[in-house]
């Protein structure tokens, strides 16, 4: 590679600080471990990622693809100041979210995949964004569009989002914005987590990110309708 | 009147089915029960389907005819039944009818719902519906605000806890990994929607007390049954499975009207109705499937039925006895809190249930040399209730 021409292609990039991973206990009694990973971890989200991209069901082929070209972009150099955290159980992959900051004072969320349903991981690993760009980096505010209507209830309902003139940097979508002071008002209902991580947990999370098969996938996604009797 | 068999039994599994149309469910469910059947190409003279709102729902009336068409079942009579969540019930009972009284030898008996076409809120909005317009409904309220009332009131009065109310959920739901037909299956834990200190972000207040897991999920769904005669079934190779007592009672309108608004008259009445029909007692009954619409309503129901004293229903549910396996398992299948509450459906995926459970069918969630077996679809908020005893004929 061609380093010197190659130093105009990357992005500059801002310092960011460490997010503190965190555990938050499931409905199910189940532990979901929140971290941060960095570049080296692509390569394997981009698999949890891949089923994804024809599934129209709930727009997960549009988040999909999308998710999928921001990662690549973060990894090979192409996105300027993303971050991206993901969501384990006993190290198996739930789910993954990512957010760009686009000025010390502003982040733009850009996605929530959750590969397992029905207990809220998308919601609290939104939350886990949220708490990161907010508390974390000090932002004032994150610019956020939904692509869903699972995305629209859940983030613009939920939080009270107020709406913003312009575009989000996804297209033409209307953007609102997760303010410092909404955020702080719903911490307590929406914002889950314990920390720090029991080290057991921890080791396990790291050791390996666990993705399931293609089939696995798509029937967490899927609901039910693919395994049975029909 | 004469005996009524359940000779076929079918539905297909309660979730979101963005795919199918309600015809399309319902015509699937139908299919399944008259192949369970096995009567041949005998004709069936009568269709009654139990559908709560179609035409709010998916813009689409007169389901029954466009379902005889479908399984081309033409010049049998067709009806659309409409009497909110107790639809599927008011259906059985209409079949049974038909059967009973001679009008009809064959009926296919369908409830469905696609209540997923529209949004969380337009849901509840549609169903709300059948609250009284002028007293009720004008003033926002909704099924899950009339049930939060209940259960603090019913909480205040038997010392119903929270705990208890999640015992029901954890139950119902450990039920539903077994039914392959179930809405939700996945296990859920004390500690995660109640103990633990941020249990109230997984389970959010939806009307105080109750909690999202304390609700049952919107549904998409169809179930079906079809009835016919000891006569035409004595050749069949199923156990023989009966309905020997059907109830129905209503209350007032509005909940405020009530003297008493715990005293589900309806329940009562309509459960001792269906027992003296079939010449039975709650304590007669192996397996029931309760309308768990709300957690509160299985242990408020279970009471009132006949099965515990008042305000026993909660202490039974601690010692386990409404668990597969004790003395009156309760929603084997899950109930409408994990199989999942199509609201036109219901009424008939008990009474399919309770046929699977008779016949020794049900799989993995079989309760034991089950011969009896109840049912209740509670309509409104417990102004219309449906109620059935069926049995297996030795």
């Amino acid at each position: 590679m061609d380093m010197e021409l190659e130093a105009y292609l990357r992005p500059p990039e801002m310092d960011m600080p460490p997010y503190p991973a965190k555990v938050i206990t499931l409905a199910t009694g189940g532990k979901l471990v929140v971290r941060q990973v960095n570049r080296d971890a692509v390569p394997r989200l981009l698999q949890a990622v891949r089923p994804t991209l024809e599934v129209p069901r709930d727009y997960y082929d549009i988040v999909g693809v999308r998710l999928y070209a921001e990662l690549l972009g973060w990894y090979r150099y192409r996105v300027r100041d993303e971050f991206c955290l993901i969501g384990q159980i006993d190290g198996l992959l739930v789910g993954i979210v990512n957010t760009r900051a686009y000025s010390p004072e502003v982040d733009i969320s850009l996605h929530t995949l959750a590969i397992e349903r029905g207990l809220r991981i998308g919601a609290h690993l939104f939350a886990a964004k949220m708490e990161y760009s907010i508390e974390y980096c000090g932002r004032e505010e994150v610019l956020i569009t939904a692509e869903s209507p699972i995305g629209f209830r859940r983030w613009m309902i939920e939080y009270d989002l107020e709406k913003r003139e312009g575009q989000h940097e996804l297209g033409g979508a209307t953007p609102y914005a997760l303010t410092r002071d909404l955020y702080y008002r719903n911490k307590e209902r929406l914002v889950a987590g314990e920390r720090p991580v029991p080290e057991e947990l921890m080791q396990v999370a790291e050791r390996e990110i666990i993705i399931a098969s293609e089939e696995d996938i798509l029937e967490k996604i899927l609901g039910a309708k693919r395994r049975i009797v029909q | 009147m004469r005996p009524v068999v359940v000779a076929g039994a079918g539905m297909i599994p309660f979730e979101r089915r963005d795919e199918d149309t309600l015809v399309d469910m319902m015509a699937v469910a139908s299919l399944k029960a008259m192949d369970d059947a096995g009567l041949g190409d005998r004709a069936v003279d009568a269709v009654y389907v139990g559908n709560m709102a179609s035409g709010l729902f998916n813009h689409q009336v007169s389901v029954a005819s466009a379902l005889v068409d479908r399984l081309s079942l033409m010049p049998a009579a067709a009806d659309r039944i409409e009497n909110g969540p107790a639809s599927g019930g008011s259906a059985m009972k209409n079949g049974f009818l038909a059967v009973a009284s001679g009008y009809a030898d064959v009926v296919l008996v369908v409830g469905g719902e696609k209540m997923r076409e529209v949004i969380g809120p337009k849901a509840t909005d549609i169903v709300a519906a059948m609250t009284h317009p002028q007293a009720e409904y004008i003033y926002g309220v909704t099924l899950p605000a009339l049930a939060g009332l209940f259960t603090r009131l019913y909480m205040e009065k038997y010392g119903v806890t929270r705990e208890h109310l999640t015992m029901v959920a954890i139950k119902n739901q450990e039920n539903g990994l077994l039914n392959p037909y179930a809405h939700i299956r996945m296990k859920i834990t004390m500690e995660g929607v109640l103990k633990h200190p941020q249990a109230h972000i997984n389970s959010p207040v939806v009307a105080d007390p109750l909690h999202l897991y304390d609700c049952c999920p919107v549904s998409d769904g169809s179930a079906a049954v079809l009835l016919t005669t000891e006569e035409i079934a004595k050749d069949l190779k199923k156990p023989i499975v009966t309905i020997d007592g059907v109830g129905q009672a209503t209350d007032t309108h509005t909940v405020h009207e009530r003297s008493d608004p715990t005293e589900l008259k309806a329940v009562i009445e309509s459960s001792k109705k269906a027992f003296s029909m079939a010449n039975a007692k709650p304590k007669d009954v192996d397996v029931a499937e309760l309308h768990d619409a709300f957690t509160v309503l299985e242990i408020a129901e279970s009471e009132q039925a006949g099965f515990f004293p008042l305000g026993e229903g909660a202490k039974a549910l601690e010692r386990g006895d409404t668990r597969i396996g004790g003395k009156l398992p309760i929603n084997p299948s899950g109930g409408l809190k994990a199989r999942g509450h199509p609201v036109g459906a219901t009424g008939v995926a008990q009474i399919v249930e309770l046929t699977w459970q008779l016949r020794g069918e049900a799989g993995e969630r079989q309760v034991k040399k089950a011969k009896t077996g109840f049912s209740l679809n509670f309509g409104g908020f417990g102004n219309n209730v449906l109620a059935f005893v069926m049995r297996r004929k030795s």
